[in-house]
């Protein structure tokens, strides 16, 4: 059983970042939108789990993504960050729920997970379009990168989630 | 000694946390202020070879287009050739006595929505491809040779806020180097062209004499529209790019003989 779960997990890693790389990173919608899917791995990663093993898994897929898209490390800091922020996120999304031994995902409503993945988005294309441009001048221009593909990438997430979403889960 | 370990494990995760992250901010700061990390590119042959892969199913929905656009170009070398007498060669055969050498290769990863784009080709070491050599397509200028592995290499695209390359007008003597502000990915900056240059719209601008990397009068593009503020000597100028960013696949990557020589010269000058 254990096994199963580990080999779902590492399928879903190479499939994520085999489809950002070879799909979403050559979209360029109007030039410059680039959704990034890949954020549904945190979406997807067990609720409770050793955080330490999080942290490390999560570093390894942000430099995988790095690595194919020569983007250096910004993807890692991204990815790292909030995964550092996730059960933050979480708490603030299911309330007390999570706080509970058997909570499960699919116990909550359509609104809270919309919520979860949307925070989860802002704050990895905060940090990704700050490094990636790395001057404080173009404070507006980071923001409005962050807004625009921001919604693209919350939109893409939802439509994947809704095709890979099991019902006996 | 007991105190320090239990505050170690208290915040493990919080410590892990910022060393990984750590990690990743000395990667990016220190891919802004030289060349891209040595291990950390997508010229590896793992990279490589999934993009490679990809790149072969996916050109064969362009090929029709790619026959044309050589089609052209041989169309265009061929009135060259007919219309200056020069005759061609018997056999193809290596002139030691010629300056520029010319290898072919694709391009597997192309990118152009971020601030510092790269392009990924397949030629390597293996094909002589070292860093620092100028790419081109037949259209106009493509990038420089950032880094190499066996098979592919990394090419620093003009749309690179790192890139800085010497070009000039055509038909004028003045300098000025090309740079990119990352809003357009089909304009790309003149700078540090004097006021005292009349320039008009439409103008060719090609790329200077004084790089060692291209040969001169390579195409980049024409001029968009310019600016210039009272309070300063150089224009500002936008130039709108021959070769349409979006969509390269052929590339030629030039290799100069001389650059030994000219770069010993330099090092004993500084």
């Amino acid at each position: 059983m254990l096994n199963n779960k580990f080999t779902i997990h590492i399928i879903r890693f190479f499939f994520l970042v085999l489809a950002q790389v070879l799909v979403f990173n050559n979209l360029n919608f109007l030039g410059f939108i680039n959704p990034m899917v890949y954020i549904l791995f945190f979406y997807w990663y067990p609720v409770k789990e050793n955080k330490s093993i999080l942290f490390i898994v999560s570093f390894l897929f942000g430099l995988t993504i790095d690595f194919f898209s020569d983007t250096m490390a910004i993807h890692t800091a991204s990815c790292l960050t909030i995964a550092y922020l996730r059960s933050g996120i979480m708490r603030f999304c299911f309330g007390v729920n999570y706080d509970f031994q058997n909570f499960k995902m699919t116990s909550t409503t359509t609104l809270q997970q919309v919520t979860f993945i949307a925070l989860l988005i802002l704050f990895h294309h905060l940090i990704f379009f700050s490094l990636e441009i790395f001057s404080f001048s173009n404070l507006l221009l980071i923001l409005k990168k962050v807004l625009i593909v921001g919604s693209a990438t919350l939109l893409l997430c939802l439509l994947i989630k809704s095709l890979f979403s099991t019902q006996n889960k | 000694m007991q105190q320090i370990i239990n505050f170690l494990i208290k915040n493990k995760n919080g410590l892990l946390y910022v060393f990984l992250l750590l990690i990743a901010l000395g990667f990016t700061v220190q891919a802004n202020s030289y060349h891209q990390s040595k291990f950390l590119n997508s010229s590896s042959w793992l990279t490589g070879n999934i993009y490679q892969t990809s790149t072969n199913i996916s050109t064969y929905f362009s090929l029709q287009k790619e026959n044309n656009t050589l089609l052209e170009e041989n169309k265009r070398l061929r009135n060259l050739l007919f219309n200056k007498n020069i005759v061609a060669p018997d056999s193809i055969k290596t002139d030691s006595s010629s300056t520029y050498n010319i290898v072919t290769a694709n391009v597997i990863k192309n990118s152009y929505s971020l601030s510092k784009n790269y392009i990924t080709i397949n030629a390597g070491k293996n094909q002589n491809i070292k860093e620092d050599m100028g790419v081109i397509t037949s259209n106009g200028i493509l990038g420089i040779v950032d880094h190499t592995s066996n098979n592919f290499s990394l090419v620093q695209s003009i749309l690179n806020t790192k890139s800085t390359i010497n070009a000039k007008l055509k038909n004028e003597a003045y300098f000025g180097s090309l740079t990119w502000d990352t809003k357009d990915f089909n304009t790309a900056q003149l700078t540090d062209i004097p006021r005292l240059v009349k320039l008009k719209i439409g103008d060719t601008v090609v790329t200077g004499a004084s790089s060692s990397i291209f040969p001169k009068d390579i195409p980049i593009g024409v001029i968009k529209d310019y600016s210039l503020k009272k309070s300063e000597n150089v224009y500002h100028i936008n130039i709108s790019l021959f070769q349409d960013m979006a969509n390269i696949k052929n590339v030629y990557i030039i290799k100069n003989k001389d650059i030994v020589e000219i770069k010993e010269l330099e090092k004993k000058i500084k």
